[in-house]
């Protein structure tokens, strides 16, 4: 759903103001360049280009800050996907020897797509989204941002909105970039609990004991779920969606569900009876004892494609990307205001770019004075200045806090560095 | 064969010590100069074990009762078991194990291919004998070669001790207590993390010593690629002698399976006859694929490279595959210039006319069945495997299978025998009592179904023929064809080991 104040007939025209007065390019490059730890990172990065048309340009790379910013200012791409780091120059490939260039690190990253999960929303489908199912991009996140802090011990996790219907993750910490691709694979599977394409009903089968990162998911998934799943989905209202539910209970349940089901109509009350006729369960049989946990988990767990977090040179939309269907900005997401975030109030490329345009406030001069004083260079300084005017300011706030944290951390490594080289 | 003289007995007390212990990491080459009747035999035997590691993997549980007592018994009978038996000396069998192990690195070193599967089955089979040592075995097994790991404090386990029970199967609290707690980077215990068998904290897996098999089997994974990497690059002298280079590939060739990407049929195939083909000839993870694309214009990543592979090795040449993709695409959401700007390029690359001219080889039911599990939106996969058991019911009912055979096919099912269960819907569709052949092959199915209905009409006979015996030598089972391939592969064998030996040295 394209926002009410963009037309994406305007993309041509409105491209080069963004990328000339507002992309957050020096940022940009802070985070690409890691720090400068490792020789070359930035340089032997893959870029590419979607442009006008649908031309797909592959394998771009950039020297400097500078080179890129030149680049883009002049091609305007569409769309900016980010790929791996090389072993060469990704704008040589031709050149060396068949064999020899190889994607060497990216950052572990996780892709989640709404249109994975229609058969469980009832609001909308394929591409379209609402504030109703938007909380199963909220779920995924907690789930998976819990799980690759807490599990895998990652600490610097990058949550972007795509600008349309799903969020990316990247996890920039050294180790998960150095990662093999069966590492990947592996950390994608232990995260994966929704199984099995179109011909499968059941996606979700739970067996004992149970899996301490599945306790611990399935406790953030029941904050959710009666609000998300029995009130917005009305997952038992309608006789469909009620027999879609019961298709996933074994058998023996199903008749009784059914008949007690005819007597009460509230949602809530129907869970409880559903939930009351599993404990019950739990003490008699062993087989499908877990189905209310199924269920919650089929409806609301985060459903990765496996395929992109796997390979290490697969590509992936870049942050501050523009979405040319909708207009919006791949923001990044600051997860302390994750129950707030909404992807409608995502600012879209005309809405920044008309408030570019706008008279500055005298508060609004006050406050651009206070930006980094000692920031030397005058049109960066200028161009922070530019997008501090616009909605995007707090995103782009956000991502520099982000690289802080990571920059505390590279610190580190260079001291560790030095202090080898001293020994020489 | 006068190579046998060649035998030069080099100080074979130097690697006495390597023998000491029933199992190995494969570190050392062989050293001594062996006759030439003991190598064809050594390098077939393994592989035929190898192969049945394989297939036993795909009809059983891996280390089920039913998987080891057959793989035991296969051991003994090619005298490659490390256990006790009235054949050959322990020495002797040890020996055995060690040199064919080195025999076929050299087979298998040569494409990415051949050494996952290589290094798949070893791995398998290495498992499968790490777990018959009794605890002692195991411990020595770890000094012996060097492996140590860092235990957790008596505290730490108790604080972690429930979390490390509900992670992994079949510990108990009290056991806990009596082992040691391994605590190692998830890195080292990809196979616990991917199936979620092990508690993770903060990027370290807890390893209970009952499951420290996972991290040498790691370790062993690690250093039996570098090795085979290393191997494959001192080998240059083999790629350029034309004695050795076709045997290598014959000896790894007959066991991986018969190679569909090579095309007999191009062009006998016309695109009309593929929607009845589809209900005649094509197993069901192809109809299936088949239908979807017809009724939703579309199939994802997954589906178009298992269909697409399949359809190009029944005979469709790439024109055809363009016309026959562009033509049911640009009836659904993509209209032909976006076809032909995304979609057209995978499938010349599929017929390796783009990109890396990679080849790419129709999947096997292996594959199809073990990488890439179909998700939401996808078609691929295997039906048997991948569907639900209800819905696989209603499908063959709607294909108008007879309850019974339905029951044998669910039956098939439910104990794992997914190949098995789609032979017996072949059977059933085709009216035949024994199918005659070990399905392992999709293309296999389609080239079997046609030669069962009579096939010289739809599809040339005689450009079959030639397959049949090599098609049956990747069979499953030990059949009188695949004993003539070992024959064969043996013969050639003969002709190359003179030069060998030094080659291990490298390795
Ligand atoms: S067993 Fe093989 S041929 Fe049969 S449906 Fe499965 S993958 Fe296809
Ligand atoms: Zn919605």
């Amino acid at each position: 759903m394209p926002a009410a104040d963009y037309d994406s007939a305007s993309l041509p025209d409105l491209l080069p103001l963004y990328y000339r007065r507002l992309f957050p390019f020096s940022l940009y490059y802070r985070w690409l360049n890691y720090g400068g730890v490792q020789k070359n990172y930035f340089q032997n990065r893959e870029f590419s280009f979607t442009l006008k048309d649908d031309i797909y340009v592959r394998y771009q790379s950039f020297s400097t800050q500078n080179e890129l910013e030149k680049e883009m200012q002049k091609m305007n791409p569409y769309k900016i996907d980010i790929g791996a780091v090389y072993s060469h120059r990704p704008n040589q490939h031709n050149t060396v020897k068949s064999g020899t260039f190889q994607a060497l690190e990216k950052e572990l990253v996780f892709d989640i797509d709404m249109t994975d999960y229609d058969d469980v929303r009832s609001c909308c489908s394929q591409a379209d989204i609402c504030s109703k199912c938007w909380t199963l991009m909220t779920i995924a996140i907690r789930v998976l941002d819990r799980a690759l802090r807490e599990d895998f011990g990652f600490q610097h996790l990058l949550w972007v909105y795509s600008g349309r219907r799903g969020v990316h993750c990247w996890v920039c910490d050294e180790g998960a970039r150095k990662l093999s691709v069966a590492a990947r694979s592996a950390v994608a599977e232990y995260l994966s609990l929704v199984k099995g394409g179109e011909e499968t009903v059941k996606k979700v089968i739970l067996t004992d004991p149970i899996h301490p990162f599945i306790r611990e998911s399935l406790s953030l998934v029941e904050k959710y779920f009666p609000k998300y799943a029995l009130q917005e989905q009305d997952i038992l209202g309608q006789k469909e969606s009620v027999d879609k539910v019961l298709s996933l209970v074994p058998e023996d349940v199903r008749k009784t569900l059914q008949q007690d089901f005819q007597n009460e109509r509230k949602p809530e009350t129907r869970w409880k009876i559903l939930k009351d006729q599993a404990s019950r369960k739990q003490n008699t049989t062993k087989k499908g004892k877990h189905f209310e946990k199924e269920i919650m988990l089929q409806y609301c767990y985060p459903r990765l494609d496996v395929n992109v977090s796997k390979g290490v040179n697969h590509l992936l939309k870049s942050p501050f990307s523009v979405h040319p269907k909708t207009g919006r900005i791949s923001v990044p997401i600051d997860i302390k205001e994750l129950e707030t975030f909404d992807p409608f109030s995502v600012p879209t490329i005309s809405l920044i770019c008309e408030e570019l345009d706008r008279p500055r406030t005298e508060e609004e001069d006050v406050k651009s004075e206070e930006v980094k004083e000692n920031e030397v260079d005058a049109a960066e300084n200028r161009k922070i200045r530019d997008y501090k005017r616009t909605s995007l300011a707090k995103y782009v706030r956000y991502f520099d806090q982000f690289l802080d944290a990571m920059a505390r951390s590279w610190k580190g490594e260079l001291l560790k560095k030095s202090d080898l080289q001293k020994e020489f | 064969m006068q190579f046998s003289g060649r035998r030069k007995k080099l100080s074979p007390s130097c690697q006495a010590d390597l023998y000491e212990q029933a199992l190995q990491f494969y570190g050392q080459p062989p050293l001594e100069n062996i006759s030439l009747s003991e190598f064809e035999s050594f390098a077939v035997d393994r592989m035929k074990l190898l192969k049945t590691v394989e297939n036993l993997g795909v009809s059983f549980v891996k280390l089920s009762d039913t998987y080891k007592n057959k793989l035991e018994a296969e051991s003994k009978n090619l005298k490659l078991s490390p256990r006790q038996d009235n054949g050959l000396s322990e020495h002797e069998k040890r020996r055995k194990d060690h040199i064919s192990h080195f025999i076929l690195r050299l087979a298998y070193c040569q494409t990415e291919d051949l050494r996952r599967w290589f290094i798949q089955q070893e791995i398998d089979l290495f498992r499968y004998r790490f777990g018959e040592l009794n605890s002692k075995q195991k411990l020595e097994f770890l000094h012996k070669n060097n492996l140590q790991y860092d235990t957790i404090s008596v505290e730490e386990k108790q604080a972690l001790s429930k979390e490390i029970v509900n992670s992994s199967y079949a510990v108990s609290g009290v056991k806990v207590e009596d082992q040691d707690v391994y605590k190692v980077p998830f890195q080292d215990a990809l196979d616990l993390v991917r199936t979620r068998k092990v508690y993770l904290k903060a990027g370290y897996a807890y390893i209970p010593h009952q499951d420290i098999v996972t991290i040498v089997l790691n370790d062993f994974r690690t250093r039996l690629s570098k090795a085979l990497a290393l191997t494959a690059r001192s080998l240059p002298a083999v790629h350029s002698d034309e004695r050795l280079q076709p045997l290598l590939n014959h000896l790894s060739h007959a066991y991986v399976g018969q190679d569909y990407s090579i095309q007999k049929n191009v062009g006998k195939i016309s695109l009309e006859q593929i929607d009845s083909l589809s209900g005649k000839s094509f197993p069901l993870c192809m109809r299936q694929l088949h239908q979807s694309l017809r009724e939703n214009h579309h199939l994802r990543h997954g589906g178009r490279m298992q269909y697409g592979l399949f359809l190009k090795g029944i005979g469709l040449s790439l024109e055809q595959a363009l016309q026959f993709w562009r033509s049911e695409f640009i009836r659904g959401k993509v209209d032909a210039d976006k076809f032909d700007k995304a979609y057209a390029y995978g499938i010349r690359h599929m017929f390796g006319k783009e990109g890396k001219r990679a080849d790419y080889t129709p999947y096997s039911c292996m594959k199809v069945i073990l990488s890439n599990p179909p998700s939401q939106g996808d078609h691929h996969g295997c039906p048997f495997r991948h569907s639900d058991p209800e819905l696989l019911k209603q499908k063959l009912q709607f294909y108008k299978v007879s309850p019974s055979g339905i029951s044998q096919v669910l039956e098939l099912v439910k104990g794992m025998h997914y190949q098995l269960a789609c032979q017996k819907y072949f059977e059933l569709t085709h009216n035949v009592e024994d199918a005659n052949f070990s399905l392992n092959h999709p293309n296999q199915y389609f080239i079997e179904s046609q030669r069962a209905l009579g096939g010289g009409k739809e599809s040339k006979r005689e450009a079959d023929a030639p397959q049949r015996s090599q098609e049956s030598s990747a069979a499953r089972g030990s059949t009188a064809a695949q004993e003539a391939a070992a024959a064969d592969a043996s013969q050639n064998l003969a002709e190359m080991t003179e030069d060998l030996d030094s080659f291990f040295n490298d390795s």
